[in-house]
């Protein structure tokens, strides 16, 4: 995969992401994670080489969700709106009322305020904003939600919240995720694995085996303790890799 | 209070320059004439304005479409800035008559080129995130016109429209310099402007030239108004 006549930006990348679980792509600024995203999703054609995604999913219609690191709302639409435009574009059968009511249902289950569901963008926080934009995201029901670092920019309290409602929402309907952080905690509590991607290709994935619920007895274990000295280990390496 | 003292101080002849006062005594004179020509030339302007936007939002819209047909295109828009519409006036006036229609052509010709340049931009100007969420759900090219770029360029529009709202009294003033000289029963403020000039009448000239810039500033406060309240959604770009 290459821009242009450009270097490669991903090299014999073959990697599996598993149906119906979690995996985290971690690695230093410019490896390729978005890039290989953007692959994934459809939006980047690649130079060679395949992505096969089973069960199928079109995301046309839906079955492809993609979550951008700003909130990406449309700020002439209100919160619920916005929601509603996936629905309007991906499943075109869905009637506007149909589509309000689940967007609004959506909006519930991302716990905004009802009172925010009319507001504009600009009236909301930068985690309601994410909030709106995660459910976006998912109120077509998608099988494969990739996420490209969608609480980079949040505080650490409504990242927090965040995630634990992202794993919430997995746990009531699983959909395979493929989440792109920078951040280890993060890949280490919101995975089922964790990637290492070096200079556009891809290690072996670390597994991330911690017990669920994902709760602060979990968060404060010396199990946690040491994943994330594992993935911190093979970034560091990768790092001081790539300096030599 | 600066024109005043001039007058005063210069002893100036009425002819050359009358007294603020003298105008507003000659304005209330004339005060039916005025009235009637704001009401004509507001009405030109008007009508010309509207209809510069909505041919130069459908112009910018096909043009958004395709670099081909930019380049198609622009070189004919170019040419609406670049035509000195002084002197093709008097050349729209014979082709289509000493009548409303001709002023209204005029304004639209003078005020398109903001509209259709802006209007592209503005369609053109949409971020890559959005045009990728679009993309992502398989949207239609007039799903993707529909819903995000004309949304997003009616900022664009508006600042357009307000540098086309002056303009757009600024042609139908201009076209009735030569509509209102056939003798047809015209009487725009631009009518009245050289028919005062004719005849050596400075203060009614200045009167007409204050309602002139009364319905410029009408014009443009109308516009802002609009973007303020009706469009007031669609001016907030994150």
């Amino acid at each position: 995969m290459r821009f242009g006549s450009g270097p490669d930006i991903l090299r014999r990348v073959a990697c599996e992401f598993r149906s119906g679980e979690i995996a985290s792509l971690v690695g230093p600024s410019g490896c390729g994670k978005t890039t290989l995203l953007r692959v994934l999703a459809g939006l980047q054609p690649v130079t060679s080489g395949t992505v096969d995604i089973q069960p199928p999913a079109n995301a046309t219609k839906g079955e492809i969700a993609f979550v951008f690191q700003q909130p990406n709302l449309l700020p002439w639409r209100s919160a619920i709106d916005n929601v509603m435009l996936s629905l309007q574009l991906s499943q075109k059968q869905t009637s506007r009322s149909e589509a309000r009511e689940l967007a609004a249902r959506e909006l519930e289950l991302m716990e905004l305020p009802e009172a925010a569901f009319d507001r504009y963008p600009r009236q909301l926080s930068g985690g309601m904003k994410m909030r709106v934009s995660l459910a976006r995201a998912l109120v077509t029901r998608p099988s494969v939600l990739l996420m490209d670092e969608p609480f980079a920019a949040l505080d650490d309290l409504s990242r927090t919240a965040l995630g634990d409602l992202l794993l919430r929402r997995w746990d009531e309907r699983p959909f395979t995720g493929v989440l792109v952080t920078h951040n280890i905690a993060e890949a280490a509590l919101l995975s089922h694995r964790v990637f290492v991607l070096r200079q556009g290709q891809i290690a072996e994935p670390i597994i991330d085996d911690l017990p669920r619920p994902r709760d602060e007895f979990v968060k404060t274990s010396a199990a946690f303790g040491q994943l994330y000295a594992k993935i911190s280990s093979a970034l560091r390496s990768d790092i001081l890799q790539s300096q030599r | 209070m600066v024109w005043q003292i001039v007058v005063w101080a210069g002893d100036l002849p009425p002819i050359l320059l009358p007294s603020p006062w003298a105008v507003a005594v000659s304005a209330w004179e004339t005060r039916i004439d005025l009235y009637h020509g704001f009401r004509v030339t507001g009405a030109a302007a008007l009508a010309g304005f509207l209809l510069s936007i909505l041919i130069g939002t459908a112009m910018a819209a096909v043009m958004s479409q395709s670099v081909v047909l930019r380049l198609a295109m622009y070189p004919y828009v170019i040419l609406l800035q670049t035509v000195p519409i002084v002197a093709i006036a008097p050349l729209l006036v014979i082709w289509s008559g000493y009548e409303f229609r001709t002023v209204v052509l005029v304004t639209v010709i003078i005020s398109l080129f903001p509209i259709v340049n802006g209007v592209t931009e503005g369609l053109l100007a949409i971020p890559q995130d959005r045009l990728d969420l679009f993309r992502l759900y398989g949207a239609s090219r007039w799903q993707t016109l529909w819903r995000l770029r004309i949304p997003a360029a009616v900022q664009y529009l508006m600042v357009a429209a307000k540098t086309s709202a002056g303009l757009a009294v600024i042609g139908a003033i201009v076209a009735e310099f030569f509509v209102g000289t056939g003798g047809a029963n015209y009487s725009g403020l631009g009518t009245l402007i050289t028919g005062w000039q004719k005849m050596g009448r400075t203060a009614p000239l200045m009167a007409a030239l204050c309602m002139s810039t009364l319905l410029g500033v009408t014009m443009f406060v109308s516009v802002q108004l609009v973007s303020r309240t009706v469009l007031k959604r669609w001016m907030t770009q994150e």
